[in-house]
C-alpha cells in the first residue's frame, strides 16, 4: 500500500513521517513519535487507556488512523508536566495524593479525559465525575481514589482563577 | 488487533467521495468517526479495500432547522447535538438519547450518519428518530432519495444504503405543541450496549386527552420498531398509569428478543415492558409541564 506523508504536531512538536494508511494513531504516538506515555490497551475502544485529545478534544487513538490527524494537533499525557517545566499537572497532584493510581497502566487516559473538563467547570459533583471517566477501565484502584483525585483537582483548579477573574493562575 | 491494509482517500467534495464510493473494483468503505467501524477493523471483521474518508467535507456538518424541520448533517458528532440549544429546546427526545451513546470519548469522534449507516438494533438514535418519524437523505451519482426511517432499517447492522449510497441528511419532523418525551434504556454499566430501551413521545390536548403517541423499542428487533397498536390505544382519552401498563403490555406482546450472554429474551421482553410503562408516563408530566425534557 502507498504510504503517505503526514504532518502532525503531537505536544507542540511537528512530527512528519510517511506511513501506512492503516496505521493508528496510537502507533504512531509511540513507535514514530516515540511518546511512550499513551497506553494501549484493548485497542478496540474499550478500555480509554489510549486516550488523547486532538484539536482539544480527548478521544481514542487507537480508534483514530494517523492519516487522519495529519494538519491537526494531539496533546498526549507528557504534555501535562512539559508545559509546567517538569512540575506535575495539578491533576497529576490529585491522583498521587489520593491514590488514584495503583500500577498506573490506565493513568494516561484518565488524566487526558478529564484535563480539558477541568477548564471549563468549577466543581463537578460525583455523578457528573463518573460520568465523565466512564469511558476509561481501571482494574485496581476500584475508581473511589481516581473520584477523589478529580473532585479535588476541579476544587483546587477552581479557587485561583475564581478569586482573580482572569488573572495568572 | 492491526487492521488489514487498506487504500485511503480522503475527498474534497461530496461528489468526489460518490466518485469514489462507485467504483466498480474496489470494496470502498465510508470513514466517519469510526467509532464502530474501526473496532471492526482492528479485529479484521471488516476489510474494506478502500476507505474513503469523507472527515474532510465540512458542509455535512451541521444542524438547523428549516421551516418547522430538524436537518442534522451526517458527519455532525454526537458531542455537537448533545450541545445544541436548538436540539434541547424542540426535539429534547434526541437530546436526551444522545447523552447515553457510548462515552464522552467516543461521543467526541462518533458522528451521528456513523451511527445510523451501522445501525446496531442497541444504538440510541435509529430509536429515538423512528419515534421521531425521521426521514434520512442519501446521494449517489445517479441523484439523492429520502428515506423513511422504516424503509432505511432492514436488519442487524442492515440498511438500505447501496454501496455506491452516502448518507448525507438526517430530517425529524417537529413535534406538535403539548408533546412530551422520554428516552430511557438499561444498561449494566454506564455507557455499555443496553439491554434494552424504549423511546416515546406523548402529546395531550388542553383537556390532558393523549393525541398522538409514539413508542419506538431499542433492543427488541434486530431494526428499531414501532409499537403501533399500543400507541393506536393511547389515543383519545388521558394517559394514566393503568393506561400506561397496559399499552407497555401490548407493546412487548409479540416481541420475541435475542437471547444471549447478557440476558434472555424473556428478560429482554420484561425490561423493555417496564422501561415502556415508566417512559409513558414520564412523558406524560413534561407534556403537562409543557417542560420540553
Amino acid at each position: 500500500m502507498t504510504r503517505i506523508r503526514i504532518t502532525v504536531t503531537i505536544n507542540g512538536a511537528v512530527v512528519e513521517r510517511a506511513v501506512d494508511p492503516r496505521m493508528l494513531l496510537s502507533d504512531f504516538i509511540r513507535h514514530e513519535a516515540r511518546l511512550t506515555g499513551t497506553h494501549v490497551g484493548c485497542e478496540h475502544g474499550v478500555c480509554g487507556s489510549c486516550t488523547v485529545q486532538v484539536d482539544g478534544s480527548p478521544v481514542r487513538s487507537c480508534l483514530l488512523f494517523a492519516v487522519q490527524v495529519d494538519g491537526r494537533e494531539v496533546r498526549t499525557v507528557e504534555a501535562l508536566a512539559a508545559e509546567r517545566d517538569g512540575a506535575l499537572h495539578p491533576l497529576q497532584e490529585a491522583f498521587h495524593a489520593e491514590q488514584g493510581l495503583q500500577c498506573g497502566f490506565c493513568t494516561p487516559g484518565f488524566l487526558m479525559s478529564v484535563e480539558p473538563v477541568l477548564d471549563r467547570v468549577e466543581e463537578m459533583d460525583d455523578a457528573q465525575i463518573r460520568a465523565l471517566i466512564s469511558g476509561n477501565l481501571c482494574r485496581c484502584t476500584g475508581y473511589e481514589g481516581i473520584v477523589c483525585a478529580v473532585r479535588e483537582a476541579a476544587r483546587k483548579m477552581a479557587s485561583p482563577s475564581r478569586s482573580r477573574p482572569g488573572g495568572a493562575s | 488487533m492491526k487492521p488489514a491494509p487498506f487504500r485511503y482517500e480522503k475527498p474534497r467534495s461530496v461528489e468526489q467521495a460518490l466518485a469514489l464510493l462507485a467504483a466498480e473494483d474496489e470494496e470502498p468503505k465510508v470513514l466517519a468517526g469510526g467509532q464502530s467501524l474501526v473496532p471492526l477493523m482492528n479485529f479484521r471483521l471488516a476489510r474494506p479495500s478502500l476507505l474513503v474518508d469523507i472527515n474532510g467535507l465540512a458542509e455535512l456538518s451541521y444542524i438547523r432547522r428549516e421551516g418547522s424541520r430538524l436537518r442534522i448533517g451526517a458527519l455532525t458528532r454526537h458531542a455537537v447535538l448533545e450541545e445544541s440549544p436548538l436540539v434541547e429546546r424542540h426535539w429534547p427526545l434526541l437530546t436526551e438519547a444522545v447523552r447515553l451513546v457510548g462515552h464522552p470519548q467516543i461521543r467526541n469522534a462518533g458522528t451521528i450518519g456513523g451511527s445510523l449507516a451501522h445501525a446496531d438494533p442497541t444504538a440510541e438514535l435509529p430509536v429515538a428518530l423512528a419515534a421521531l418519524d425521521a426521514g434520512f437523505v442519501v446521494r449517489s451519482r445517479s441523484g439523492a432519495r429520502e428515506l423513511h426511517w422504516s424503509e432505511f432499517f432492514v436488519g442487524q447492522l442492515q440498511t438500505s444504503l447501496q454501496p455506491d449510497e452516502l448518507l448525507v441528511e438526517t430530517v425529524v419532523p417537529a413535534l406538535p405543541a403539548g408533546t412530551g418525551c422520554r428516552f430511557d434504556e438499561f444498561t449494566r454499566r454506564h455507557g455499555d450496549f443496553a439491554l434494552g430501551g424504549c423511546a416515546v413521545t406523548v402529546s395531550l390536548d388542553p383537556d390532558g386527552a393523549c393525541t398522538r403517541a409514539a413508542i419506538a423499542l431499542l433492543g427488541a428487533a434486530p431494526t428499531p420498531i414501532r409499537a403501533a397498536r399500543a400507541e393506536a390505544e393511547l389515543v383519545g382519552r388521558p394517559v394514566t398509569a393503568e393506561s400506561a401498563a397496559r399499552s407497555a403490555a401490548r407493546a412487548v406482546q409479540d416481541l420475541d428478543p435475542t437471547s444471549d450472554l447478557h440476558a434472555s429474551g424473556e428478560y429482554r421482553r420484561d425490561l423493555i415492558e417496564s422501561l415502556v410503562a415508566r417512559s409513558l408516563l414520564t412523558a406524560r408530566g413534561r407534556a403537562r409541564e409543557g417542560v420540553p425534557a
